[in-house]
């Protein structure tokens, strides 16, 4: 009985291990973040231009505000159309169009991302002879509309049906029952999926390469290459610069601090699972 | 209601994008002189931008370092005002051009064999035959007689088993220094021009790709016992070790500014008119083998107007104060006959333009 | 049902048009989706034909246009990442659902998430700047002195290559396959367990009999998802894997995936060779496509079955 015994402590041992194994990447990744990027957060990193090649000095003012734009752009595409098809889904989920939707909703979802960049070249950039912030936004919001609509159909259906069957004995139209309660009831947990999925988007990089592309500039409008954060961090990774190096990693620590930040702000305030 | 709250704050955005009348400092719209293509001249264009911006603030330049082969590309597509490219455009791509296309050499460069082999004293003495056969793969290792034969003096550090595998380093991407230096390699070895050939991609027989000069690079850094092949500028701004490589009268020279003016001399009298040459292996004394021009591409017909008036201003700046800035930073200025001969043609093309 | 008023019809009417548009739209998405990338890729193989396109070598200014050596690198790298990344999210899931206590396990299964909030270029990023240095350093050394007559393990040492791509992507589909691990573990039944306990079994046996071989087919279904995860992933893998188009069996040598190949090929490319590029995305994204509908009708039969 004894080898029984310890061959149970081995396997438990090495679970726990292997298990541990899978969170050094996380902690390597924040520590050199963090200890290789907080010296780049000078508030002139925030708000200027990138300095001449090979000069010390400068900031990626412009990739961040052209984040901004780009997010922003997407977000006002994708939150329309994806609370749209997420009520759809939730609401109307025996109509067969729901239906097909639903399989369509995740087949979007499963694409890989620089596929979707892909279709945005061909059917943006190519035609319109040039990267543009529209191309980028379009490509964004390809990624961030099954995001949205999912989220906000699993939100939906966490409403009790009674709630529902209420506003229609109240004799209310189903689309007052669905916009004002059912829809309006859920603001909180929608709000927090679409934050989720904005923090996805603002980390997507591949769709951005040849779509939004990459530019030195402040913004110069929605019809010309634009710079972003993360296509940024990759221009300076791959180059020889130790000062760019800097700030690629200084790029990275402000994503992180957006994206982790923004999911532990969620699951400390917001705690999903309150009703289930 | 935040939701309401963010979907309310992201019109009043878009409409401030949109109504175009936002004119705060950082908001201001410029005139937008858009380039792209070789990443070699890159370090230069972009102190040449900036002064020129110093003197005309309502011009703005992009630049977009993405290799000659990406250049040349968009500017047949035009999507950009100009296009840069260390290789001249073949005919096969000038045909498909919409209208003349003007080659303008704006500097010259090398294209130097960089690497990282610690311990090394003095630089590698390298020969055309020898690069070829670390590029085909047939020489993989620093102890190789042949690399040892050329140095003799550094035997004991390329026969010691530290970092022992030569690792080549070749460009990703489509590139003019690739076919710069593949142009060499196919003059120089015959088993290279039957097997590889010369171009600005290649299908390479061993090695990693970078992308860019700056990824190439960037890996000769990180790699010890690499070895690649970067424009001058980058690997002297970095501080790599630069090979002295051997020349058409078969002395090893050093890179630098001096030993390609050196060479653009020696080729002067075969320059042809529309500039597209070939400088390597240059049989001038002192010249560095594998040196070459970089050229700025525009359309001769650019359309009059403020756009033309911009770049050709700019073209003018940069064959006078521009070349100035050139050697401080490794480029080597053009030979002053040459200059002439280019600020010539570019009056000539402002003439026809001004004709109906 | 007769006297509901016309209004309340209409406003319904129109309610539910509008969600019908939208709808409309994402069939167009998708649709327009295939038809682009087609029209991208149709020139390649009308000018160089399939037989180019399914050759090994891709070398545009010759004009060759294999697509094969991204195939194997996709696969190879994908592979090589469920290699890795299975055993340890099957540990992670059997801790956070049968070893640790529910706090440390809550906090435990919210970290393992974190790791697939991180973007892609920031592993990009580390992968270049951590990994590489450490597998060229002391990893693929040790490797190739004791294992060196193993073709896997020979050839010149970069850093970069199919290993360092492999390790980065069992990296981050880990999250994706300790989640859907924790899940078919929770489904589980306790008498199925407490059956294997009540027989004389120690812990460790009631795991690995009573736990995980009973969700070997869910942990298929994983890792699936995990492969199509991996299959597509792009950013961090264009960063370490080298970017050559060869295929090598070494696992230190530099390779290319169809998602590397697109990113670092489209901005540059012209005529055919983009057509070319269109051509890797559309087989990109039927492969895509024909995993998640294998993945769909696997979880009906599952469901049914169960």
């Amino acid at each position: 009985m004894n080898w029984r015994h310890w061959l149970n402590r081995l396997f438990i041992f090495g679970v726990c291990s292997l298990a541990l194994i899978a969170l050094v990447p996380l902690f390597s990744v924040l520590f050199y973040v963090i200890s290789h990027g907080a010296s780049s957060l000078t508030p002139g990193f925030f708000t200027s231009l990138p300095a001449p090649v090979g000069e010390i000095g400068g900031g990626i003012g412009h990739a961040i505000l052209g984040s901004v734009v780009l997010i922003s752009m997407c977000s006002l595409i994708s939150i329309p159309l994806g609370l749209g098809m997420g009520i759809l889904l939730s609401e109307y989920s025996q109509k067969p169009v729901s239906r097909v939707l639903g399989v369509v909703v995740e087949l979007l979802s499963s694409i890989p991302s620089i596929v979707v960049g892909l279709f945005a070249y061909a059917l943006v950039v190519r035609p319109f002879r040039g990267f543009s912030a529209h191309a980028g936004a379009i490509a964004l919001s390809m990624i961030m509309i099954p995001l949205v609509a999912r989220t906000t159909e699993e939100m939906l259906k966490l409403v009790p049906r009674s709630v529902r069957e209420a506003g229609l004995a109240l004799g209310l139209p189903k689309a007052r029952v669905i916009l004002n309660i059912v829809f309006m009831g859920s603001m909180r947990s929608l709000t927090v999926g679409v934050i989720l999925a904005v923090a996805r988007i603002a980390g997507e990089t591949a769709p951005l390469l040849f779509t939004a592309f990459a530019s030195q500039h402040w913004f110069q409008g929605l019809s010309e290459p634009l710079a972003s954060i993360p296509v940024q961090i990759y221009t300076y990774a791959v180059s020889p610069y130790e000062d760019w190096h800097a700030k690629a990693w200084g790029g990275a620590l402000i994503l992180i601090l957006m994206v982790l930040g923004l999911n532990l702000l969620i699951r400390v305030f917001l705690p999903r699972r309150k009703d289930g | 209601m935040p939701l309401r709250g963010i979907l309310l704050g992201f019109l009043l955005f878009q409409s401030l994008l949109g109504a175009g009348e936002v004119r705060a400092g950082w908001l201001e719209r410029k005139l937008m002189v858009n380039g792209a293509g070789a990443t070699f001249p890159y370090p230069l264009y972009s102190r040449w931008f900036a002064a020129y911006e110093k003197v005309h603030p309502g011009l703005a330049f992009n630049y977009q370092s993405i290799g000659s082969g990406g250049g040349i590309r968009q500017l047949l597509d035009q999507t950009v005002d100009f296009g840069a490219s260390d290789a001249p455009m073949s005919d096969e791509q000038l045909k498909k051009a919409k209208s003349p296309i003007l080659h303008v050499p704006a500097t010259m460069g090398a294209v130097v064999l960089s690497y990282q082999k610690p311990g090394l004293q003095s630089p590698l003495k390298l020969s055309g035959d020898v690069i070829a056969d670390i590029f085909l793969g047939k020489i993989n290792r620093w102890a190789d007689p042949r690399i040892v034969d050329l140095n003799p003096a550094e035997k004991a550090v390329l026969e010691s088993p530290d970092h022992p595998d030569i690792l080549v380093v070749h460009r990703a991407d489509g590139s003019g220094t690739t076919s710069i230096f593949s142009e060499y390699l196919s003059k120089s070895s015959e088993e290279w021009k039957k097997r590889v050939g010369k171009g600005s991609a290649l299908r390479w027989p061993v090695g990693i790709g970078g992308k860019g000069n700056e990824g190439v690079t960037s890996f000769i850094k990180q790699i010890p016992g690499s070895i690649g092949y970067v424009e001058l500028v980058f690997a002297k701004t970095l501080k790599l070790s630069v090979a002295s490589v051997k020349n058409a009268k078969g002395e090893f020279i050093e890179p630098s500014p001096a030993s390609v003016t050196l060479a653009a001399e020696g080729a002067l009298s075969v320059i042809p008119e529309d500039f597209r040459a070939s400088i390597t292996l240059v049989a001038a004394k002192g010249a560095y083998p594998i040196s070459s021009f970089t050229y700025i591409l525009v359309y001769d017909r650019t359309p009059k107007g403020p756009g033309r008036a911009a770049l050709f201003g700019f073209l003018d700046w940069a064959l006078r104060q521009g070349q100035e800035m050139s050697p401080a930073l490794n480029y080597a200025p053009l030979p002053a006959p040459l200059v002439k001969r280019v600020l010539d043609r570019l009056a000539r093309s402002e003439q026809e333009i001004l004709r109906p | 049902m007769k006297d509901i008023p016309v209004e309340k019809n209409l406003v319904d009417l129109y309610f539910r048009r509008t969600l019908y548009g939208f709808a409309v739209l994402a069939f167009l998405l998708l649709g327009g989706m295939f038809a682009f990338l087609i029209d991208l890729g149709l020139p390649a193989f009308r000018e160089v034909g399939p037989a180019n396109l399914l050759s090994l070598e891709w070398n545009p200014p010759l004009k060759s246009f294999g697509i094969l050596p991204f195939i194997y690198g996709t696969l190879v790298s994908s592979l090589l990442a469920l290699l890795f990344s299975t055993p340890v999210s099957i540990a992670a899931a059997l801790f956070l659902t049968e070893i640790a206590p529910r706090r440390i396990g809550a906090l435990f299964g919210f970290l393992v998430e974190m790791l697939a909030a991180i973007p892609s270029v920031v592993y990009g990023l580390w992968g270049l700047f951590v990994v590489i240095p450490w597998l060229r350093t002391s990893v693929e050394p040790f490797l190739r002195d004791r294992f060196g007559f193993i073709p896997l393990f020979s050839g010149p040492i970069y850093g970069v290559g199919m290993l360092a791509a492999g390790l980065i992507l069992a990296i981050m589909i880990t999250p994706t396959m300790t989640a859907i691990c924790k899940e078919v573990f929770h489904a589980v039944p306790r008498s199925l367990k407490e059956g294997v306990l009540a027989l004389g079994s120690t812990r460790a046996e009631m795991l690995w009999i009573g736990v995980v071989s009973s969700s070997r087919s869910g942990i298929l279904g994983g890792m699936i998802l995990g492969l199509s995860r991996a299959l597509g992933e792009t950013m961090a893998v264009t960063m370490v894997i080298g970017n050559t188009a060869e295929i090598s069996m070494s696992l230190f040598a530099p390779h290319q995936t169809m998602a590397s190949a697109v990113a670092s090929e489209v901005a540059e490319a012209t005529g055919v060779h983009l057509s070319a590029l269109g051509v890797v995305g559309l087989v990109l994204l039927l492969i895509s496509g024909f995993l998640f509908l294998f993945l769909r009708l696997a979880l009906k039969n599952g469901g049914h079955s169960k």
